[in-house]
């Protein structure tokens, strides 16, 4: 019962081993945590020090340094996801199935910042701390989604039966989420015809860019180092289950 | 029994085979050749596989790797094999006669007919009775004379003699010896002794 | 008679048999649109605005409560692996589920929601609305349903995890379909709104009996 290693595996199929996924990972794990620390200490100095206020939302506007960098990223693990479900289907790949499984949980920590977030920037520039605003409400039901996927995988015993489940069900959800954002969209802009944050975007100063920039790449960095370890415990995870099954099997014979 | 045809020649080559369900492996580097006309009885304890392996023979369960194949099988013709599990697939609220009708149609009607077919199994009495009144032993006869109505070459059977009488064994072994005279061939999991010439014994779980 | 049409008979027949859950589901959707005047108080202005939200709501709840029985029963019993060995493809099976599932769970929603709509008093014209809009939006509930079912059958008890998977997919219907009978934007809107919610019916319907074959598959596997 034991995977063979022959010099002649792609690298591919080298990286379809968990084992080596963990040894090849492994080194990359704390400098990718030094850089990240890194930028969030600069970013951090820059968001709090270096950037002005804005001149209709004073000081609340730093929590864009946090708020926009989230709701990138509840946007991106989801990417991430599909991606992950693609290899799981289309590749059986299994460090696919342990990417997407990592992935669910980040994706909704991340989709709650930014809820979170957006709540408290909001009471101070909408004076409440929710408003069915179209992008509020499309977060709202993305962590929904992201909840519903967690459940999902907890729900099943056999991991490997319950990769291809949620692979197929991410990939439905993909398919789903724009059309959840443009209802949502089309459903809140009948119910307040001008949205209140056109300041996002297009009119935003450049002073305020340089350090939402730095912290966009601080916040995805944390992203990808939280994935590399938590993918690193799922695969330790699996193989103490798998040792487990084997003894139990090995005192019923 | 005028209008009994003969199947057409199948070959089952399963060639190193390995089982399991999730990553538990089972059984491996399973190889076997069951010709027209034979069959396998599959014995081994608890635990050994033999429900796996029925399930991966008939593509219910993927297997880990190796390759089944069915020589002289033309995907034309229609499904080859009829898969009898642990479950009889019989529902309350269905009369008898209504369920063996349902799965006539469903796996295609070409073998006996309905009320023929009940009688072949002795439960042309509740033909019109719920389903859900028949005894273990019941259900398990109407899950052979489901199929007695669809002709496939390729019989699986999980435990057939289950909660089977005396008579339903006698029955089963003389279905099993009619098919087997008309061509096809079996794989059947069981504990009990099935008498019928042409079966060989292949043990799981030993030495595998 | 061909394996399709066999496969509605049964469904038929298992729906409306005595302990059959279509007078269940039914009673479900009254009660629930019932109970509503006695939360918010039986002001008919007010009950007669929010009615359309209120029949839309109570019937995706009992859509979402019809949910379980739609693949379980047949999974438990091995009908579900003998579904895979039939001389038909599997999504062919759930299509006809499918189609059968709207007609025993949805269709008599909508039969009976002329009472709903007379104890939250709306008007004729509403009403109308009300039912074209649950005609054009209940197929896709149900297709959404089948996937949310087929997902969740592998699981034991996994009779609650689908609609809390599937109410967020369902959004878009909700959205749409109280779209056509309360049209904010005017008119105009409503059409948009009847037009949306057809596009998403036909795509839920054409594409669920696959997605739904395969997760049957892979979750029996």
């Amino acid at each position: 019962m034991s995977i063979e290693d022959t010099p002649k595996m792609s690298w591919w199929n080298r990286l379809a081993h968990p084992g080596f996924f963990v040894q090849w990972t492994t080194p990359l794990v704390w400098p990718l945590a030094g850089i990240t620390l890194a930028l969030f200490a600069l970013g951090v100095w820059y968001s709090f020090f270096n950037s002005p206020a804005d001149y209709q939302m004073g000081d609340t506007v730093r929590i864009m340094y946090v708020h926009v960098p989230s709701a990138w990223l509840s946007q991106f693990m989801y990417g991430m996801m599909v991606v992950s479900a693609l290899g799981t289907l289309v590749w059986r790949h299994p460090m696919a199935d342990v990417s997407m499984k990592a992935a669910a949980p980040l994706g909704a920590v991340f989709t709650f910042m930014a809820l979170f977030t957006g709540s408290l920037w909001g009471r101070p520039t909408w004076g409440t701390y929710w408003e069915w605003d179209g992008r509020m409400t499309s977060t709202l039901i993305m962590l929904f989604i992201y909840l519903g996927i967690i459940a999902l995988w907890r729900a099943f015993d056999d991991k490997l039966k319950a990769a291809r489940i949620v692979a197929i069900f991410t990939l439905v959800g993909a398919i789903n989420v724009p059309i959840i954002k443009f209802s949502v969209d089309w459903w809140s802009t009948l119910h307040q015809p001008s949205s209140v944050l056109t300041a996002e975007g297009s009119k935003i100063a450049p002073e305020l860019l340089t350090p939402l920039f730095i912290m966009l790449f601080a916040f995805t960095l944390l992203s990808i180092t939280l994935q590399l370890i938590s993918m690193q415990t799922e695969v330790k995870r699996r193989r103490v289950a798998t040792l487990e099954r084997k003894a139990a099997r090995g005192e019923a014979a | 029994m005028t209008h009994r045809q003969v199947h057409k020649e199948v070959f089952l080559k399963v060639e190193g085979l390995a089982l399991g369900r999730g990553d538990l492996v089972l059984a491996q580097d399973v190889s076997l050749s069951v010709a027209p006309r034979t069959g396998l009885l599959l014995r081994g304890p608890n635990g050994a596989g033999k429900s796996t392996l029925l399930l991966t023979l008939a593509g219910l369960l993927q297997p880990l790797s190796g390759s089944i194949t069915f020589v002289g099988h033309d995907e034309e013709d229609g499904p080859i094999l009829h898969h009898c599990g642990h479950r009889n697939a019989v529902r309350a609220r269905l009369l008898v006669r209504e369920t063996l009708q349902f799965w006539a149609s469903i796996n295609g009607h070409n073998g006996l007919g309905i009320d023929e077919a009940l009688e072949r199994v002795g439960l042309t009495r509740t033909a019109r009775l719920d389903a859900a009144y028949l005894s273990a032993g019941q259900q398990r006869r109407l899950a052979l004379a489901r199929l007695l109505v669809s002709r496939r070459p390729v019989w699986l059977l999980d435990e057939p003699s289950a909660a089977l009488d005396a008579d339903g064994k006698i029955l089963l072994e003389t279905l099993l010896a009619e098919h087997l005279a008309d061509g096809g061939l079996t794989i059947i999991a069981t504990h009990d002794d099935i008498d019928v010439p042409g079966l060989d014994t292949l043990t799981l779980g030993k030495a595998a | 008679m061909s394996g399709f049409v066999s496969i509605m008979r049964r469904e038929m027949r298992l729906a409306f048999a005595a302990g059959g859950e279509v007078l269940t589901l039914l009673l479900f959707f009254v009660i629930v649109g019932a109970i509503v005047p006695f939360a918010v108080g039986p002001d008919k202005e007010l009950l007669s605005r929010i009615a359309p939200g209120i029949v839309w709501i109570a019937a995706f709840l009992a859509m979402l409560l019809g949910l379980d029985r739609l693949f379980r029963a047949d999974l438990e019993d091995g009908t579900l692996s003998l579904y895979r060995l039939a001389d038909m493809p599997l999504s062919a099976v759930v299509a006809a589920k499918v189609i059968v599932h709207w007609v025993t769970s949805a269709l008599p929603l909508i039969l009976v929601s002329p009472f709903l709509a007379m104890i939250l008093a709306m008007d004729t014209e509403t009403f109308w609305r009300t039912v074209i809009s649950l005609l054009l939006g209940t197929p896709a509930l149900v297709a959404f349903g089948t996937f949310g079912a087929a997902i969740t059958v592998a699981i034991k008890r996994g009779g609650l995890l689908a609609p809390i998977l599937i109410a967020p997919l369902c959004v878009p219907v909700l959205i749409f379909g109280v779209g056509v009978i309360a049209p904010l934007g005017g008119p105009d809107q409503a059409t948009v709104a009847m037009l949306f919610l057809a596009a998403l019916s036909l795509t839920a319907v054409a594409l669920s009996p696959f997605a739904a074959a395969l997760a049957i598959v892979w979750g029996e596997e």
